[in-house]
């Protein structure tokens, strides 16, 4: 059954393996472009003596970050792309020509059928998913190693490490029951865009932040970081501070940080103005510095530390591996002949109008 | 007897329909069994039953002494054909055929492309662009060199021309002398039947009305016309299947075993198509399917 499963997939899969060709080869020409760019942005930043701000003024120019946004939303779209072309027309197509009527009477039952077609398209899927992935990894590389303190985390980009094998098979399992069900291709395909966006959209808002407890830090506000703080000044007479960078450690996937309170708990926005209150001037700059300082500030932030990178990743694909387990399982019930369900083929729509009885020709 | 079929109180529903309902048969074995009925009266619906397509809404069949479909082992001995004869499109019919030896072990790959070439089938030609006839006969050919021990065909020829026709039902007795395959074949046209069946069951509205062998239902099915009477009148064995009245004259179509002995009533045989358009003109009553289905279990 394996190898008829393969003979089936095989338009398909030269379909899809094209289309990656494609990619590949856009993103290699684009990807050599884009590393040489970083390496002559490199020599011209050591020769200036600023590569800590090279990233700034590299990139956004030539319109690689652009194009690096787009790529990081393609590595969502490619697994809902293959749920929706190799997953939701596996059994869909079947009923919708009739042919489940041919192969589910040959000696072979529905239960290996199913099994030997997911085992082929799925392991595909995941392949394919995975690949496109790494492919954008490594064509955003410069970009990354130019990107001041990057990680992972800090970008928020979880299609870069083993998660896109969840996300695909996911959508693959979820094309697969939806033709199941529907038993229309078209329809089929819709569900499961709708159903993998919807998923893709939720999961990071609400389950991803709650997959590990957060971290919880509380810092007083220093001078440095007083000095770094990118907006400093006053509003109706009182203090008005954005508190930039919070205290969480470099890497972090920050969740929430706090407003800035002093110790016994009164918000920056209700101390007065002071020193800030005045106009610029370098010496006003010093004074309003000391007076923040003065009222030590706190910020608590709850974070993710970047050393949980990878526990997130595996965890993410786990529960989007246990979704398709379970979507699998649903179509195994589904196509088992039994009594609890009920495989069965809807009647052809009338194709010839039918006379009651006809006598012979 | 030996029976290929065995359904018991075998009900199918679509929504609140029941497309097949209480449903009582043995098919026998080494026999080919025509199944015949107006359209909709579950004779699809019955073979789907047979071929594992569809599950039972209530009852039970069993197919060569097994559930149908469980095993690979009971796949393999019922061939199936469906109706209008799916193939994939995108297949070549030299595919079809490595299709079928992948996944039959007692596939007859000798068989198989001696028939396509007898056939004049082009081994690379696409499934798609077969025509109906021809699309049949590989579909009858996949069916057949799977070597099954019963063979279902659901409206095989229904789709042909007559020509096309003709020569399927050839080929089909030609395979059935050669191998002694039992058949299940459906048809709404009875010459179909006629021609080939040698054991015949008529479906109406979900039914079984009437199940026998050919000749024995001819033998003991009698078109009398005699003078108009009382029907209470006749003899207890009569079952009267269809009556008419011109005037003083009555004529009916009686069945019974005994032999038709009173002088008054001129005694004429009756066509196979005659008698089976009687059972499906009539109005399906309770009594005639408890009658029906007793004949059945005989």
């Amino acid at each position: 059954m394996i190898r008829f499963a393969w003979t089936r997939f095989r338009t398909q899969a030269a379909v899809g393996a094209g289309v990656l060709a494609i990619a590949g080869a856009v993103l290699l020409v684009t990807g050599i472009q884009l590393d040489h760019a970083y390496y002559a942005a490199v020599a011209v930043c050591k020769q200036q003596g600023n590569c800590a701000h090279m990233f700034t003024y590299t990139f956004p120019s030539q319109g690689y970050l652009d194009a690096d946004n787009e790529l990081n939303a393609l590595t969502l779209a490619v697994p809902g792309l293959i749920g929706m072309f190799w997953g939701a027309p596996l059994a869909a197509r079947e009923f919708e020509t009739g042919t489940c009527r041919l192969v589910w009477t040959q000696g072979v039952t529905r239960v290996r059928w199913l099994a030997a077609k997911l085992a082929i398209a799925g392991a595909a899927a995941i392949a394919a998913g995975e690949l496109f992935t790494l492919m954008v990894n490594w064509w955003s590389s410069p970009i990354h190693k130019a990107e001041p303190g990057y990680t992972p985390f800090t970008s928020g980009s979880f299609h870069t490490g083993v998660a896109p094998v969840g996300y695909a098979a996911f959508a693959f399992a979820l094309g697969v029951t939806a033709g199941l069900l529907i038993r229309h291709t078209l329809p089929a395909m819709a569900v499961t865009l709708a159903i993998f966006t919807a998923v893709i959209i939720a999961f990071p808002i609400w389950v991803r932040p709650h997959l590990i407890q957060p971290a919880r830090a509380t810092s007083t506000l220093s001078l440095a970081s007083i000095a770094n703080m990118p907006g400093v000044g006053a509003f109706n007479g009182h203090l008005s501070l954005a508190p930039g960078s919070p205290a969480a450690p470099p890497g972090a996937w920050v969740i929430s940080s706090s407003q800035l309170t002093t110790p016994d708990g009164r918000a920056s926005s209700s101390e007065p103005a002071g020193p800030c209150g005045a106009p610029p001037s370098p010496a006003t700059a010093r004074a309003c510095n000391d007076y923040i300082e003065s009222l030590h500030f706190r910020q608590t932030v709850t974070y993710e530390p970047a050393s949980r990178y990878w526990a997130f990743q595996w965890t993410e694909t786990a529960i989007y591996l246990a979704l398709s387990f379970l979507l699998t399982g649903l179509c195994f019930r589904r196509i088992r002949p039994g009594r609890s369900a009920e495989p069965g083929i809807r009647r052809p729509r009338a194709i010839r109008p039918g006379p009651a009885l006809e006598r012979s020709p | 007897m030996n029976a290929v079929i065995e359904a018991s109180g075998l009900g199918k529903r679509y929504g609140r329909r029941w497309a097949l309902a209480d449903c009582t048969l043995a098919v026998p074995a080494g026999r080919v069994t025509g199944l015949v009925g107006p359209n909709g009266a579950g004779k699809s619906t019955l073979l789907q039953l047979a071929a594992g397509l569809l599950e039972p809404d209530s009852g039970g069949i069993r197919v060569l002494d097994e559930p149908p479909a469980r095993t690979p082992a009971q796949l393999g001995r019922v061939g199936f054909l469906a109706q209008d004869a799916p193939v994939y499109a995108g297949l070549s019919v030299a595919g079809h055929l490595r299709m079928g030896a992948l996944l039959n072990h007692g596939w007859d790959a000798e068989f198989a492309e001696r028939r396509i070439s007898r056939l004049g089938l082009h081994l690379r030609q696409r499934a798609g662009s077969l025509s109906g006839g021809q699309r049949a006969q590989l579909a009858l050919t996949l069916a057949v060199a799977k070597r099954p021990g019963l063979l279902l065909l659901d409206e095989p020829v229904a789709s042909l021309d007559p020509v096309a026709r003709r020569e399927f039902l050839r080929d089909l007795m030609e395979i059935v002398a050669e191998h002694g395959t039992s058949v299940v074949l459906s048809s709404h046209l009875i010459t179909d039947i006629e021609r080939v069946c040698d054991y015949l069951i008529v479906l109406t509205a979900g039914r079984v009305r009437l199940a026998g062998e050919t000749e024995e239902l001819l033998a003991t099915h009698h078109r009398l016309s005699g003078p108009r009477r009382d029907l209470r009148t006749l003899p207890a064995s009569w079952e009267v299947i269809e009556e008419s009245h011109a005037g003083k004259q009555s004529t009916l179509l009686v069945r019974t075993d005994d032999p038709v002995l009173d002088p008054a009533w001129t005694v004429r045989p009756v066509s196979l198509e005659d008698m089976v358009l009687a059972y499906m003109s009539q109005p399906g009553d309770a009594a005639r399917a408890g009658r029906a289905g007793l004949e059945i279990a005989s």
